[in-house]
């Protein structure tokens, strides 16, 4: 199972032909994901990595069976690629790219609540590093081989912190189902929340890891949701103890605005929600471990 | 970005926004020169920096005459100032914004921001002005209003007039508050601001509704086409060290402690400082180096890292994805060999090629602590940090 992707997922690159989007479609046809192949305007009907080029997301979803895609187009033109993919029925988009105007992924939500929740494609990103279900399908930017092929849910904001912890389970033999990067963006497609629901729904997945840091409502709602809607367990770690408020962390996102954004107090609500805390961000691996044991 | 409250009331009174005649000042005589131009017997000498709370921290004086506005300006130029916003270390206030004196019978809060929660936009206001709205959220929030836009159709006059109520406006000033709501809507779409705060707007004597405050933020990653407002960033605001590595496409931030810090991705840089926190340290910074820690890369965060003389210990902590272990061990190496390092340095590879990695940092013989995990790293950098203490403790003896 595993959710969003599997070996059969039919991919395409949006950005195909940049030196960025050239480098991840290779390393993710090297994975063993199915890229079918990819869009750049105005280069319709090229062969690039021995697959075609189309001019248009449609064309790619008419002439290729295209489900799935994968944006490396700039900031300034990403909202208009997402949207396109939207429109011409790709069901679940990973946009990569970093520094999107926050007004311009208001206008990507926006266009996205236009279409019934059944024909609406799901959006995972932006400035993430993708999913991988491992063993299966890599839509992302990630090392591939770090991660084991399991039963745990992994969501995450930041592309990095993700890796530690799925390294930290390969360690101690715990593999993943699927694993999201829902971006470090103050608005971004997915939510914790949002991924919680799919793992809920997924056979496969037994336990979700949450990794969440400072800024924003998104894990609250996310444990909120695991209390009322889950019946599988959800462990959390939130980056950010030592962060000042008002200072922005790296992600745009991450930036404590007002009461109850700090890690702590993330902690603190999640907690009181049942949701397991990991002490540190050394002791994912074994907190996830533990958890594993006692279901 | 943040940018002045005189250049935030600039660009609003270009979308119709009342404010009052004012004018900048570098120097205690342009303050007076400013204030014989603007006329009248009251004015408000006001420091410009980025932060709000500014009255609570000493930076706007009320001044009656020429002498008292020359004292103002030259008690506040020059003058770092604390408030809540800045941090402990303050902002120094190299500008002055004089302006007439207002006749102030009701003070109002009033601010557009983007609600992450709704992915929309948000205007809230409150009948109680000239407070925090932080303050008020806690002590009265019944008294905030919030309404939300839908991003599809934009700020309807309803809206407007549905908020001017609440702030407790007369039916008088009515279309001239719709008309300021509105303005402030449309800066707000065409500029790309992130927060939008006038705090406090006041209704005066003669009944106009005046924005006597200005504070805007504008999202950084829409600065690409927002060419005039970049113009307006004011350097001497921002943390120097931020600015070098902001120049050096790094993400830093400056903190309190003695524990350096380079780490690729933001989250496991923030992983990390909890980490060093955890065991016992501070750290000294926030420094994201970023996916491809080329060895040049790698040499200027160490360089921005170094900089902060405070610094008793260093941390490198990578996980290497699209990066290899071997190419970051290698620009380590380069990195110390080029800067004569005076602090200990800890590293810790994780990811692709580390054992290739961990080999180059072992047979450059060069005096670099090494761990194999997350929780190893930080330990031994706060270990090493506390040795370094107490040999300078040792040597003061």
């Amino acid at each position: 199972m595993a959710i969003f992707i599997n070996e059969t997922t039919r991919i395409i690159v949006q950005g195909f032909t940049g030196k960025i989007g050239s480098f991840h479609a290779q390393d993710m046809i090297n994975y063993g994901s199915k890229v079918v192949g990819g869009i750049t305007p105005g280069k319709g009907g090229q062969i690039h990595l021995g697959l075609p080029v189309f001019n248009t997301v449609k064309e790619a979803v008419q002439q290729a069976g295209a489900e799935a895609s994968i944006i490396f187009v700039p900031p300034a033109f990403a909202a208009d690629s997402i949207m396109e993919a939207a429109d011409a029925g790709i069901k679940y988009c990973v946009a990569i790219t970093d520094g999107i105007p926050t007004q311009d992924m208001m206008t990507v939500k926006n266009f996205l609540r236009r279409f019934s929740e059944k024909e609406r494609m799901v959006l995972t990103g932006p400035n993430c590093a993708g999913t991988i279900s491992p063993g299966r399908a890599m839509l992302g930017i990630m090392p591939g081989h770090i991660y084991k092929q399991g039963n745990v849910g992994i969501v995450g904001r930041s592309g990095t912190l993700g890796y530690e912890a799925a390294d930290q389970m390969k360690r101690l033999g715990i593999g993943v189902s699927t694993s999201v990067g829902i971006g470090g963006d103050p608005i971004n497609g997915s939510s914790h929340r949002d991924i919680l629901e799919k793992f809920e729904q997924d056979s496969e997945t037994k336990v979700v890891l949450m990794i969440g840091e400072i800024g924003g409502p998104q894990e609250v709602e996310a444990g909120f949701f695991s209390k009322e809607y889950m019946s599988k367990p959800v462990i959390a770690y939130i980056a950010g103890l030592t962060a000042p408020e008002g200072r922005r962390m790296g992600h745009a996102g991450a930036i404590i605005s007002s009461a109850g954004e700090g890690a702590a107090e993330k902690v603190a609500m999640l907690r009181e929600l049942g949701v397991t805390i990991c002490p540190t961000p050394a002791a994912m691996g074994e907190t996830v471990a533990a958890v594993l044991a006692k279901i | 970005m943040d940018i002045h409250e005189y250049q935030a009331k600039d660009i609003l009174s270009g979308y119709g926004i009342k404010i009052v005649e004012g004018g900048l000042a570098y120097s205690p005589e342009d303050a007076v020169q400013r204030a014989r131009e603007i006329g009248g017997h009251v004015w408000a000498v006001k420091a410009q920096i980025h932060s709000g709370a500014r009255g609570k921290a000493g930076g706007i004086k009320i001044c009656k005459t020429h002498d008292e506005v020359e004292a103002a300006a030259d008690y506040l130029l020059g003058r770092r100032l604390v408030t809540h916003q800045t941090g402990p270390v303050g902002k120094v206030c190299s500008r002055l914004y004089i302006e007439a004196g207002t006749d102030i019978v009701k003070e109002l809060y009033f601010c557009f921001l983007v609600d992450r929660s709704s992915e929309r936009i948000v205007m809230v206001g409150s009948a109680q002005g000239g407070m925090e709205i932080e303050e008020l959220a806690v002590n009265n929030p019944d008294a905030i209003t919030k309404i939300y836009i839908e991003p599809a159709v934009g700020l309807q006059d309803y809206q407007a007039r549905e908020m001017a109520f609440a702030l407790g406006l007369d039916a008088e000033i009515m279309s001239h508050a719709v008309k300021t709501i509105k303005g402030c809507y449309r800066a707000l779409r065409a500029l790309d601001v992130s927060m939008l705060e006038i705090n406090p707007l006041v209704v005066t004597r003669s009944g106009e509704l005046v924005a006597l405050d200005a504070k805007m933020g504008f999202d950084d990653n829409a600065l690409f086409r927002q060419l005039k407002i970049s113009e307006l960033r004011d350097k001497t605001q921002e943390d120097p060290r931020e600015m070098a590595a902001a120049d050096r496409g790094l993400s830093y931030v400056g903190l309190d402690g003695d524990i350096g810090c380079m780490i690729n991705g933001a989250g496991l840089a923030m992983a990390t400082m909890d980490m060093i926190k955890l065991a016992g340290g501070e750290p000294a910074n926030f420094l994201d180096v970023g996916g491809g820690a080329s060895a040049e890369r790698t040499e200027k965060a160490f360089r921005l890292v170094l900089a902060d003389k405070g610094v008793k210990a260093m941390l490198v902590n990578i996980f290497a994805g699209i990066n290899r272990c071997d190419w970051i061990a290698e620009g380590v190496v380069q990195a110390v060999r080029k800067i004569d390092m005076k602090v200990p340095l800890i590293v810790r590879l994780s990811g692709t090629n580390v054992e290739e990695g961990r080999r180059i940092i072992a047979e450059s013989g060069l005096p670099i602590i090494t761990a194999d995990t997350l929780a190893e790293a930080a330990e031994k950098a706060v270990q090493a940090r506390n040795e370094v203490v107490a040999k300078e403790a040792a040597l003061e003896k």
